[in-house]
């Protein structure tokens, strides 16, 4: 076999600069402009040490999301919005078969009249039901805490979806065609939030948190629950959040705050 | 002179077998001759000056290089681009009659153009794009080209 | 009581081709549903984002419970040493093979993609019921097959009643699996119960016992050979327990999740306002299903045999629809519900958020859901025609163990 050696992919190029200001940016952000008011934009809550291409994800971190409900305005979309664009979910018109990652849902208390909205999407559980129903393992969780679909390995069962307390999953009903290279998605798999994974492995955050922060309420944080020193686990640690369907047990990685 | 009925046997094995040696052998020369009139995949050259590995090696192990990539990539994030099924896309898009790249639909896409012939399916391109992103104006564009030149 | 002589059935007359050709007719039409519905994606099914399993679920679900009980023929004969069961094991054990066939190849052929089936049997996760089933079900062939060859080969007779047991505790096992992918579900609050598998296991219990005694009376019936009143009068019994004891599970399900006030919606749901699901419980379920053939199979000894007969037909075919009416609300009624992800709020959404999803099944659903059924009978068919599954006759005077003719009654 006359193959070269194995050029390691760290030998690869990679422009310094950018990921140098990407780690200045979360130096610098999370500042607060005035109590309570905070700044948190591109790169916020990431830790400075971004992960190199050829290096595995670690589970040392936990990515994880804060969403403030009271800055979840009823009528803003742009999350929803931001995911269709951000994975090439564009529908067929065919509401009941067509997938969502990323839906807002209202709530009304029937006691008290008061009305809320937010944002749910694949809560990214520590313990998923998805990936222990999953007969061939292609539900899984990533050591970062990530869960997504191996689309190499579903049979398309549907079992996850029928386990998931979230509704967070959807079957890819018809042929697709043109999918985002970064978003492979096909025809007789299972899907759901991949909490944008090729964004986070490019150091980058969500689409749905990016296009809240730029046009929306601002009432999404990413970031890594494990660092204490992140914007969102100084956030959890001290105010009072809360998980969906937290009675389960499931320990998601999604928190709401007010709601 | 009077053979033995073993000797006589031997002897009409030895003569079957150079006869049909003496055909197969005719067989090939004639194969040879009209090699032009069997039909051969018509591969597209990707850009660059070579791929990302030799191509002896490329055609007999591409698929392990993309099963490897594959889970490395799905599993734990990995996301080097040597042997990435992106930056072969990317690489080998051959261009339609509207100057944009053709998709696996096309017979002369560069994957079908061999597979095709080969009769092996392919089961990539039911998720994944099959051309570039036109779009995708990723910081790391070029990089494999940069890498071969050094 | 002599010998039982086994036979395999003539297959020359004209109704066994017009048979075997409908059936086969019935199995392609099947096929060409998977893959009108592989071509086009589950999007031109009654299936959707909400209802993930429709009404191949509802098919592959009834043949696989009714497989495991279709087996209890044989494993009464050989385990539990009931003499007059012994000669209906042989075909029991090829029901039973043809029914889980039947079965699987529907659930196979409604995944997203039926091309993988190589990656379901290769690779596994062990905390998944699926994957176990895989196993189960596998499993259940095997073992099957073997105790079918202890009971066929004269010389392994002697090893019939050890394979009879472990075929018996497997499909114990294979419905417990089959009812814990309903159990294991947490969040859904129709199922998330244990009571899935002994319920399940009452089920099979019931449901194979009616199609094992409706195919043995076709088949007995198409080829001419007798079946005596004191058989089917004890596999009518036997029944009417089944039935009694499905009837039971089914009422400590609800009642046990109508103690539960979280759960009260979704009891409210099957049992009074849920449309056709609460008519197909009431009405299929539990009146057709589970009281009429009660009343059919414990009243009075019948007169004649051939009134004995028809009441124990129309008794199995009632718990066949009662039977797959059950498994339709369990798995299409569980579905239906909605999640509850805010217990004490209203919710709305764009994705079906609190809202009682609605599902009309479609042409090629049923029509894959059919060729299941088909395949099994084509298997059942083609078994008894080559092989010697059936008796020459079944009738008491050589089978019964306490027959006495009614020239020694005198």
């Amino acid at each position: 076999m006359n193959r070269k050696a194995d050029k390691p992919a760290t030998a690869m190029p990679f422009d310094p600069g950018r990921r140098s200001f990407l780690a200045g940016t979360a130096a610098t952000a999370g500042v607060a402009l005035a109590p309570g008011i905070f700044l948190y934009s591109v790169g916020a809550s990431r830790s400075a040490e971004a992960r190199a291409l050829d290096e595995a994800a670690s589970s040392e971190v936990r990515w994880g999301m804060l969403i403030d409900v009271n800055r979840c305005d009823s009528g803003c979309n742009d999350c929803v919005s931001a995911c269709v664009t951000e994975n090439g979910l564009q529908g067929h018109g065919r509401p009941a078969t067509d997938p969502q990652w990323i839906r807002k849902i209202d709530l009304r208390d029937p006691n008290t009249g008061r009305e809320q909205s937010l944002p749910v999407m694949c809560q990214h559980c520590d313990e998923p039901p998805c990936v222990d129903v999953c007969p061939t393992g292609a539900s899984f969780k990533r050591a970062d805490g990530i869960v997504l679909v191996n689309k190499h390995t579903c049979i398309g069962c549907r079992y996850c979806i029928s386990a998931c307390p979230y509704k967070a999953r959807s079957f890819v009903h018809e042929t697709l065609e043109d999918q985002k290279s970064y978003a492979p998605r096909g025809k007789g798999t299972v899907e759901s939030c991949t909490l944008c994974v090729h964004r986070i492995d490019d150091d980058r955050q969500p689409a749905c948190v990016e296009a809240c922060s730029d046009t929306g309420g601002g009432a999404m944080l990413f970031g890594d629950l494990n660092n204490p020193d992140s914007e969102i686990a100084r956030r959890v640690a001290q105010y009072a959040s809360q998980q969906i369907r937290a009675d389960l047990g499931l320990n998601p990685a999604v928190r709401y705050r007010n709601l | 002179m009077r053979l033995n009925r073993s000797a006589m046997i031997t002897i009409a094995v030895a003569l079957a077998l150079f006869a049909s040696l003496a055909v197969v052998v005719t067989a090939a020369e004639k194969n040879d001759r009209t090699m032009s009139e069997v039909p051969v995949p018509a591969i597209p050259q990707g850009q660059g000056e070579r791929c990302v590995e030799d191509t002896d090696f490329m055609r007999r192990n591409h698929m392990t290089l993309l099963m490897h990539q594959r889970d490395d990539t799905m599993l734990q994030g990995i996301r080097t681009k040597q042997y990435s099924l992106k930056e072969c896309v990317n690489c080998h898009a051959v261009q339609g009659k509207d100057e944009s790249a053709v998709s696996v639909s096309d017979p002369k896409h560069f994957c079908r153009a061999c597979h095709d012939y080969a009769a092996v399916k392919i089961d990539c391109f039911e998720c994944h794009s099959s051309r570039p992103e036109i779009d995708a104006a990723s910081p790391h564009d070029g990089l494999i080209a940069e890498m071969l030149k050094e | 009581m002599k010998r039982t002589i086994y036979s395999e059935i003539d297959g020359k007359s004209g109704r066994f081709y017009l048979l075997a050709a409908v059936l086969a007719a019935l199995t392609l039409s099947g096929f060409v549903a998977a893959l009108y519905m592989e071509h086009y994606g589950h999007y031109i099914t009654g299936m959707n984002n909400q209802i993930v399993w429709g009404l191949p679920h509802v098919f592959a679900i009834f043949l696989i419970v009714a497989a495991s009980g279709a087996l209890n023929v044989a494993s009464i004969g050989t385990v539990f040493g009931k003499r007059i069961y012994k000669p209906l094991g042989r075909f029991s054990g090829l029901l039973a093979l043809a029914l889980l066939l039947g079965g699987l190849t529907v659930l196979v052929l409604d995944l997203g993609r039926p091309d993988r089936l190589i990656v379901a049997m290769t690779t596994y996760n062990f905390t998944s019921i699926f994957a176990w089933n895989i196993y189960l079900y596998v499993g259940f062939i095997g073992v099957v097959a073997v105790y079918l060859w202890m009971q066929m080969e004269r010389r392994m007779n002697r090893y019939a009643r050890a394979a009879g047991m472990l075929a018996f505790l497997w499909r114990l096992v294979l419905t417990t699996g089959t009812g814990s992918i309903f159990g294991f579900l947490v969040a859904r609050e129709a199922y998330d119960s244990a009571i899935m598998a002994p319920l399940f296991i009452a089920m099979s219990f019931s449901f194979g016992l009616a199609i094992y005694v409706l195919v043995l009376l076709a088949a007995c019936h198409g080829s001419g050979r007798e079946i005596g009143d004191a058989v089917l009068r004890r596999l009518g019994r036997l029944l009417g327990v089944f039935v009694a004891v499905v009837l039971y599970f089914t009422a400590v399900q609800h009642l046990t999740n109508l103690y539960a006030a979280e759960h009260l919606g979704v009891e409210r749901f099957i049992l009074l306002d849920g449309g056709i699901f609460t008519v197909l419980f009431w009405g299929v379920q539990v009146t057709v299903g589970g009281l009429l053939p009660l009343l059919l199979l414990f009243r009075s000894p019948p007169v004649n045999s051939v009134v004995s007969a028809r009441g124990l037909v129309i008794a199995c075919l009632a718990i066949v629809a009662g039977g797959f009416a059950q498994v339709y609300v369990i798995v299409i009624g569980g579905q239906a519900w909605p999640l509850n992800l805010f217990p004490d709020r209203e919710v709305s959404s764009s994705f079906y958020d609190g809202v009682i999803s609605n599902y009309s099944p479609s042409l090629p659903e049923l029509g894959l859901g059919l060729g299941g059924v088909a395949l099994t009978g084509l298997i059942v068919l083609f078994g008894i025609r080559i092989l010697r599954f059936l008796p020459t006759t079944l009738a008491d005077s050589a089978i019964d163990p306490n027959f006495v003719s009614s020239a020694d009654k005198s």
